[in-house]
């Protein structure tokens, strides 16, 4: 349904995006994450033809973007980062607006009655948008792109300011709509491009770095094989008797957080579970374990890996290096 | 096109800015009517035409500072130029309908045409010359106004440029009077908007001047399109 291959961008010496390439297939939830100012709004706007690319390709269902604009653009829904919206209209005459610019076919009021109830904007469709919260201008940007149906929905940042009541309601529409459009949405929080996306492209400094189902990239960051601990007991002792249990790879020894209890970060080898191992052995020294919890590997701290030229771990590398689009 | 010449007449009704445009013109013209026609006792309207031009000066820039500039501002045009439309239609939607505001403004010179024939016969072809002039010198500020709008993101820039773009039209034809050598002075009167638009109310209708304003419109339009296009290359 998209595809986008060898995209790049320049702005004099500076590439936003650098040469990437990836595909939407129809009735994909596609998550775009990366930190900001790694390029997602940059590809959004070249993908929607806001901006033209400085090389590379972006094909709508097969129309490219450049070449037949009006076509392409009829295929897309697109709300920006900040929603295009007119705030001295009503929420109506603004959504009437939208309708005839997109020179929709739909018969009007009911189309348009219909995408105030899947956002859930009906009780403020007389309202001046100005007025409006956050959460609902958000709202009234969103039923802006789906004003004429389009088969492909395009959403910068669709969940930025919202409260976290909205951020559900809007996380669960977009996973309603993506049963019939393919959609491609970019965050920089990790949790929910997890929550809502089928594939995560991951993307910085213009390039992708990861390319993976949501699946498999949850399970590589949020596995067993990381604990955090607290146990009471000599520090040096401690660590050195983590050290000996086999498949731990690395510990480190993060503060004392009560008098003589310490935290550690403990690293073990992928599919190797040290939990009860942990606790014999402690036990056996009379020394207490007071907390223990596996810790997810943020995305921040991927992105320092893959970014930093921080050493990997083995999991990692197998888990996000190999797969897919990376390049 | 129609759907954005639809939001831009909206637009002009809802904001003060088309209220402000035409009260403040139909205060204007109404005062150069009363000086140069009423109190002298004047049926001819010419001298009304000729004090237009300053009208226009500092009121066609408030009706287009905000065309493309507002856009650029509030980021709709992100919505806009992403939308099924091509560049000539968006930029045509925004011309005909501040265009359409203006000709409600200066549809006021009819009402004093008919308020002088009460009195006496006032001759009506100068006067339809008058208004042919006023209608093509309007359309191409306009057209001016929202090329200019469309360099900026500010709207009082776009408003100043404006002005002092339509001053300069004026100032080139004194300009002119000051030089001696012939060529020089003939091409500046020839690009002289002011002098161009005299003609209309010196009563002579030549259709040179028509199609120079006309030319005039499809230039600065196109200018636009090409201002427009020309961002998504940056």
């Amino acid at each position: 349904m998209i595809e986008v291959v060898n995209l790049s961008k320049h702005y004099g010496d500076k590439k936003a995006v650098d040469g990437i390439s990836f595909k939407a297939e129809s009735g994909e939830i596609l998550g775009f994450l990366g930190p900001n100012g790694a390029g997602k709004s940059t590809t959004m706007n070249i993908l929607t033809g806001y901006i033209s690319s400085t090389d590379g390709k972006a094909l709508i269902d097969g129309i490219d973007i450049l070449e037949n604009p009006i076509k392409a653009k009829q295929k897309i829904g697109y709300l920006p980062e900040i929603p295009p919206l007119y705030v001295d209209m009503t929420v109506k005459e603004y959504l009437c607006y939208v309708y005839d610019l997109k020179k929709c076919k739909l018969p009007r009021n009911t189309h348009l009655a219909d995408i105030c109830r899947l956002v859930k904007i009906e009780n403020v469709y007389n309202r001046i948008i100005k007025n409006l919260s956050k959460g609902y201008k958000q709202r009234v940007g969103l039923a802006q792109a789906l004003v004429g149906n389009p088969p492909v929905l395009i959403l910068d940042e669709p969940t930025v300011g919202l409260d976290p009541n909205q951020i559900i309601e809007i996380r669960t529409l977009i996973k309603k709509l993506g049963r019939n459009h393919t959609v491609i949405l970019s965050s920089h929080i990790l949790s929910e491009v997890q929550a809502v996306c089928d594939r995560i492209v991951v993307i910085n400094q213009g390039k992708i770095v990861a390319d993976d189902t949501a699946q498999n990239l949850a399970t590589s960051l949020s596995s067993d094989h990381r604990l955090l601990v607290r146990i009471d007991g000599p520090k040096d002792e401690v660590e050195a008797l983590i050290k000996g249990i086999s498949g731990v790879e690395k510990v480190i020894v993060n503060t004392e957080v009560e008098k003589g209890v310490w935290e550690y970060r403990i690293e073990a080898e992928e599919n190797v579970d040290i939990r009860r191992e942990l606790f014999k052995r402690l036990a056996q020294r009379n020394w207490y374990l007071l907390s223990s919890r596996s810790y997810e590997l943020s995305l921040e701290d991927i992105f320092l890996k893959l970014t930093m030229g921080e050493e990997l771990s083995s999991a990692e590398k197998s888990k996000l290096g190999n797969k897919g689009g990376n390049k | 096109m129609g759907a954005i010449f639809r939001k831009e007449m909206l637009g002009y009704f809802t904001s003060p800015v088309g209220y402000i445009f035409l009260g403040v013109f139909f205060a204007a013209s109404g005062f150069f009517f009363y000086t140069t026609s009423l109190s002298a006792g004047s049926t001819d309207l010419s001298q009304l035409f000729v004090m237009l031009y300053f009208a226009l000066l500092i009121l066609v820039p408030i009706l287009t500072m905000r065309s493309f500039s507002e856009e650029k501002k509030q980021k709709t045009d992100q919505g806009l130029l992403t939308a099924p439309v091509s560049l000539g239609g968006i930029v045509a939607g925004k011309f005909f309908s501040a265009f359409v505001v203006y000709l409600m403004g200066i549809s006021s010179t009819v009402i004093y045409a008919l308020t002088v024939s009460v009195y006496a016969k006032p001759d009506w072809s100068v006067i339809a010359g008058n208004i042919t002039g006023l209608i093509l010198l309007g359309a191409s500020f306009v057209a001016l106004g929202i090329f200019i709008s469309s360099l900026t993101e500010n709207q009082m820039v776009a408003a100043i440029l404006s002005m002092v773009a339509i001053l300069g039209l004026y100032i080139l034809q004194v300009v002119a009077n000051y030089i001696n050598v012939e060529w020089i002075s003939t091409a500046l009167r020839s690009i002289a908007f002011s002098s161009r638009y005299y003609t209309f109310t010196n009563g002579i209708l030549d259709m040179s001047n028509v199609l120079f304003f006309i030319s005039a419109v499809v230039v600065f339009l196109f200018l636009t399109v090409r201002v427009l296009e020309k961002k998504r290359w940056d």
